[in-house]
């Protein structure tokens, strides 16, 4: 199995660290290395750094590159200043989600696409395939970029100190830099990440990023898996492609619409959605807080008292930062509101717990 | 290296069993706790409650995933540790001090089919 798993740019190092290994969209990547609550604890606290080289970076460019965008994209583009980054997703005609993504508005022209490690090639495709009529080119560069995510309170020092840049400190949440090396190679950092805290997303050349990833280490960052990056993210209320968003679980469904401008004069999907906002939804994503200490895990049925079923979890932990158990599940719309009693079947038993909004974490962003 | 330690008895699934006048006091290993990370909950049956040798009793609860507790041994369960259910990380902390439950043995022949700790160890790995 092992030969057939992709390594990152620091994959050296996890192994060095003696991190906890594990496959993940089809790369080896650390899970964890000091362990998930240490770690989530120093990204709350201070900072840690997660090596996200796994992700991809698809390049659009060419005259038509801002309406390409705006068609494949639910949000909207136009009028989006150089340096600026949106969130969203592509969509399918029917609403469904191919994957969410960051747009980040290149200063020169064009736009940088931020897409999950998963579906790197299937979103390149949907590109392709949805680019018919428009003047554009379409790069899928992700092998060329290493990225580490640096997060937490202490993250703008430590970004600072690295690079020796006092303008750092004024990046604006959801905005980038582009920065050069020695070589003339570029660097871009963004105030971005998927923590819930004020963070940067570094993207760089693989020999940069593994020149950074040391620095920090001696600098005192504490290396983060994939572990706490799901337990940080969750508590957050952020989603994840393929628990939360899939092409069965559409943005309205998942109560994202913010980031769907269905105002736009067309993208794929616009239809499906405006019909689903207008008339309602069968099932919604909801927060549920339990009563009780037990861990309610993706695919644990949510039920009513009298043991109907009207859902599934999605994800749930524990929450380390709260210290209660929570989770994010897909439930009939009729029992979304929040306040609703609902009720989780753990193993043999069931356990009560109400509908809460699903950013369960006060965040910490910089804005 | 995870530690194991003579004199106990062995599950399959990673419990280890120490025997106390025809009582077992179940654990699970050294090993387990280890593969499984930060322990995060304990889920305990009830005192009075029978099991039957292989039938899951509980389970433990990491960040990332839960993994149930079979009883290797058929009885009724006379103890449970209660302390775990504020303190699961002492699991972590001391696997074979942080015991589980306890069993009065109804059949002591079902104790043949465990392992010793040279017979665990090659398992646990």
């Amino acid at each position: 199995m092992d030969h057939e798993l992709k390594h990152t740019c620091l994959h050296d190092e996890h192994v060095a660290l003696g991190a906890k290994m594990s496959p993940f969209a089809g790369f080896d990547m650390p899970i964890q290395y000091s362990g998930i609550i240490d770690e989530h604890n120093a990204v709350r606290t201070a900072a840690g750094m997660f090596d996200v080289s796994h992700m991809g970076e698809i390049f659009i460019d060419g005259p038509d590159a801002e309406t390409f965008v705006n068609h494949i994209f639910t949000n909207d583009v136009r009028g989006l200043g150089p340096g600026h980054i949106l969130y969203g997703m592509m969509c399918c005609p029917d609403g469904g989600v191919v994957d969410d993504l960051l747009v980040y508005k290149e200063f020169e022209s064009g736009f940088l696409l931020v897409v999950n490690a998963a579906n790197i090639e299937k979103d390149y495709k949907w590109m392709l395939d949805n680019a018919d009529g428009y003047q554009v080119e379409i790069f899928n560069d992700s092998e060329s970029w290493g990225q580490i995510a640096l997060q937490g309170p202490q993250s703008e020092d430590a970004l600072v100190r690295y690079f020796g840049i006092e303008e750092l400190r004024e990046l604006e949440f959801y905005t980038f830099y582009d920065l050069e090396d020695e070589d003339g190679g570029r660097i871009i950092v963004s105030r971005t990440g998927y923590t819930g805290e004020d963070g940067f997303e570094i993207y760089a050349a693989p020999a940069n990023i593994k020149d950074m990833w040391e620095a920090l280490l001696e600098d005192g960052i504490k290396p983060c898996g994939l572990g706490c990056r799901d337990t940080l993210r969750f508590e957050a209320g952020l989603p994840l492609y393929g628990d939360e968003l899939s092409p069965e679980i559409s943005p309205v469904m998942a109560g994202l619409s913010m980031f769907c401008k269905l105002d736009k004069p067309e993208f794929i999907g616009k239809d499906a959605l405006v019909e689903q906002k207008a008339n309602g939804v069968a099932r919604k994503l909801v927060g549920i807080e339990l009563k009780d200490n037990a861990i309610p895990r993706a695919g644990y049925p949510v039920e009513l008292e009298d043991e109907t079923p009207v859902g599934v979890v999605t994800t749930g932990y524990h929450s380390i930062s709260l210290d209660k158990s929570i989770c994010f599940a897909l439930v009939d719309s009729a029992y979304s509101a929040l306040g609703t009693p609902l009720f989780i079947r753990i193993r043999k038993r069931v356990f009560p717990g109400e509908v809460v909004k699903k950013r369960f974490y006060k965040t910490n962003y910089k804005k | 290296m995870s530690k194991i330690i003579e004199g106990l008895l062995y599950s399959e699934s990673h419990e280890w069993v120490k025997l106390e006048d025809g009582i077992a006091v179940i654990g699970v290993t050294d090993f387990a706790q280890a593969e499984m990370g930060d322990i995060t909950y304990v889920d305990l049956p009830s005192e009075g409650d029978e099991v039957a040798a292989g039938e899951e009793f509980g389970a433990l609860e990491s960040v990332k995933a839960s993994s149930e507790l079979y009883s290797p041994v058929s009885g009724e369960i006379v103890e449970v540790n209660s302390e775990l259910e504020a303190a699961p990380e002492k699991v972590n902390e001391d696997a074979y001090g942080a015991w589980i439950i306890k069993v009065k043995i109804s059949d002591e022949s079902e104790l043949d089919a465990l392992l010793d700790a040279a017979g665990y160890s090659a398992i646990a790995k």
